[in-house]
């Protein structure tokens, strides 16, 4: 007994190392996508490369034999059409639902509607872009009466649906965060629920509703496979939202498996990677700032 | 005209004292010449009408957004159900994945999530660990939280870039299951984090306190006391993250999946750890925009057997937490 005792005191160092070395590993892992990304992809930075021109051209015509085109301004007009419309829909909606599932439900139907929308977060992203390939592009078809229903409204609306359960969990949270003393004040002065919600709560709330709003764009601009099936695949500035469109993300995605490795090509898709982590963690950063704020309040 | 009265009416209940005033307006009811101070008040009406109205389009936006989940599920399930059998999963793709089963992705997916489960889950842990029972509130703390926070939101199209930069091509382990597997572990760490962290913190701090007063040491506490009392919590986040692992497509697509394999049916062991293998979720990329003419009905299949099984793994994972809360001790 005594000479076990006496291992797990000598072994407790050790394993407290491992414990501290696990804890720093998040720290590791981020530093190491950014290094490793940029590593893949910093070659043709050396090489004379033109960041003006990726930018703010809309030329895209990394295949081409004798006139080879790195712009991505469509592709950031891309993403920028089909997250500000899927915004567009998931706010109004995410924030709504969290509202309802947060004030005006039994506590029951609360328990049912939080399983829902967590099963609605779970559902992969390839399952929502074959339902954007199939079912909304048939939609579409038939409603607008349009020639082709992979256009930013498809993605938009797929997008509006993998956000919004993120928006509502964040947001039902920070609701939840509200003192009920705030809630009594608003009901002792005869307010009602909706009153309730739109003077005291939603004020008392409204940073942690903005960090929501925020992560939900972070997703939308994230996310890959649901974007490279249901928005077409034309490389242009949307018009309207009956056009087709290619985000950052689906670029990658479509192009990476026929680049050679370590071609220009190759080196630009990474870059791509870059900038989109580096706008993923902006709004990241932000949203975790803004939480952190009303803690310390 | 509702919206505009919406607009109006609170404006309006910060100026004039609420009710009181107004009743006196009333006519006098059935008691008499009496003045009934309960009396319902056009402003309280209007009010009621108000809050009515408010419920409703909440209620509303709230159905929209649970209707399509239920219409997603019957509608894929009616079109897949003529493929539907234990054949299906148990069959390779055939015929230029034109027919057949799904039997080699299937298993891809199974050896994809076994192995990035083995990896993540311990650190997962032991990070959470670290987080919940170790660190203090210094800046590296709050880093390591900052990490974790954006970790989670890195596009799985990054981490995908990543596993090609660090794993395909820096360790030169070739496209492969493992390299696809520890960009996947990489990838759902925040998820087991999280779970892990919430569960360490619902173990009263009175356990700690007797167990250190009995002579115990730190890790001591931790593994005799803290995990016991907390591993079923940590199963829910394990279980999140199988199904999480289970439906990603871009981390893996560059990583070690490939479009087609055909291995050995029924063989349990049919892939290497260094060789190259199917995966559910590429496999529905592939059959539903990659090969032309594939049957309707095949790629409806895949759909189900991939979203059935993520939705099976996270049920259990809520009813694994309502039996918890349930059965609570503390």
């Amino acid at each position: 007994m005594i000479d076990r005792h006496r291992l797990e005191v000598l072994t407790e160092p050790a394993v407290e190392w491992i414990i501290r070395l696990c804890g720093i590993s998040a720290i590791i892992f981020v530093f190491g996508i950014f290094f490793f990304v940029f590593r893949e992809g910093s070659g043709i930075l050396f090489r004379g490369f033109d960041l003006v021109e990726f930018f703010t051209s809309s030329q895209w015509v990394p295949t081409s034999i004798g006139n080879k085109r790195y712009g991505i301004f469509a592709l950031i007009a891309g993403t920028a059409s089909v997250t500000l419309l899927a915004m567009a829909i998931a706010v109004p909606f995410g924030l709504g639902t969290a509202v309802f599932v947060s004030e005006f439900c039994t506590p029951k139907l609360k328990e049912a509607f939080k399983i829902v929308i967590e099963l609605l977060a779970a559902i992969p992203s390839v399952v929502w872009g074959f339902i954007g390939l199939t079912i909304m592009n048939e939609l579409i078809i038939r409603l607008f009466n349009a020639p082709i229903g992979l256009t930013v409204l498809n993605g938009g609306i797929i997008l509006a649906l993998m956000s919004i359960p993120i928006i509502v969990s964040i947001a039902e949270d920070s609701l939840k965060a509200v003192p009920d003393s705030y809630r009594e004040a608003a009901e002792a002065l005869g307010a009602s629920r909706w009153q309730m919600v739109y003077r005291v709560l939603l004020p008392a709330a409204k940073n942690g509703l903005l960090a929501a709003v925020l992560l939900g764009i972070a997703r939308a601009i994230g996310e890959t496979m649901a974007v490279l099936m249901a928005t077409g695949h034309a490389v242009r500035i949307p018009r309207s939202v009956l056009d087709p469109v290619r985000t950052l993300t689906a670029t990658i995605a479509a192009e990476l498996g026929e680049a050679p490795v370590h071609s220009d090509h190759y080196q630009v898709l990474f870059l791509i990677g870059v900038v989109l982590f580096s706008i993923t963690f902006l709004v990241n950063l932000t949203a975790d700032l803004i939480v952190k704020g009303i803690r310390q309040k | 005209m509702m919206t505009s009265q919406m607009a109006k009416q609170p404006k309006k209940s910060d100026r004039s004292t609420p009710d009181r005033p107004s009743s006196r307006h009333v006519p006098p009811g059935p008691s008499g010449g009496v003045e009934n101070p309960f009396a319902e008040t056009p402003f309280g009406r209007r009010k009621r009408r108000v809050e009515f109205f408010a419920k409703a389009v909440f209620l509303l936006m709230t159905l929209l957004i649970v209707f399509p989940l239920i219409v997603i599920i019957v509608y894929l399930l009616y079109k897949a159900f003529p493929i539907l059998s234990i054949d299906f999963l148990f069959t390779n793709p055939t015929g230029g994945m034109r027919a057949g089963g799904i039997w080699a992705p299937l298993l891809g997916t199974i050896y994809l999530v076994v192995i990035s489960l083995l990896v993540a889950s311990p650190v997962g842990v032991l990070a959470a660990v670290y987080l919940n029972e170790y660190a203090r509130d210094t800046w590296l703390t709050r880093i390591i939280n900052l990490a974790v926070v954006n970790l989670a939101g890195v596009p799985s199209i990054v981490h995908a870039l990543f596993g090609v930069g660090a794993f395909v091509l820096f360790s030169g382990m070739g496209r492969s299951i493992l390299a696809a597997s520890l960009t996947l572990a990489i990838m759902t760490l925040p998820v087991i984090i999280a779970a892990t962290r919430e569960a360490l913190g619902a173990v009263p701090m009175a356990f700690r306190e007797a167990c250190w007063n009995l002579g115990a040491t730190r890790w001591q506490t931790i593994r005799r006391i803290v995990l016991p009392n907390s591993i079923s919590g940590i199963l829910t986040g394990i279980i999140l993250q199988v199904s999480r692992a289970a439906g990603e497509t871009a981390p893996v697509m560059f990583t070690g999946v490939v479009f087609y394999k055909a291995i050995s049916e029924g063989d349990l062991f049919a892939y290497g750890l260094f060789d190259q293998c199917m995966a559910l979720s590429m496999h529905l990329f592939t059959i539903s925009t990659q090969v032309p003419n594939v049957p309707d009905a095949l790629p409806y299949g895949t759909a189900v057997v991939l979203l059935g099984t993520v939705l099976m793994v996270n049920a259990l994972s809520i009813c694994i937490r309502a039996y918890l809360r349930s059965r609570k001790k503390w």
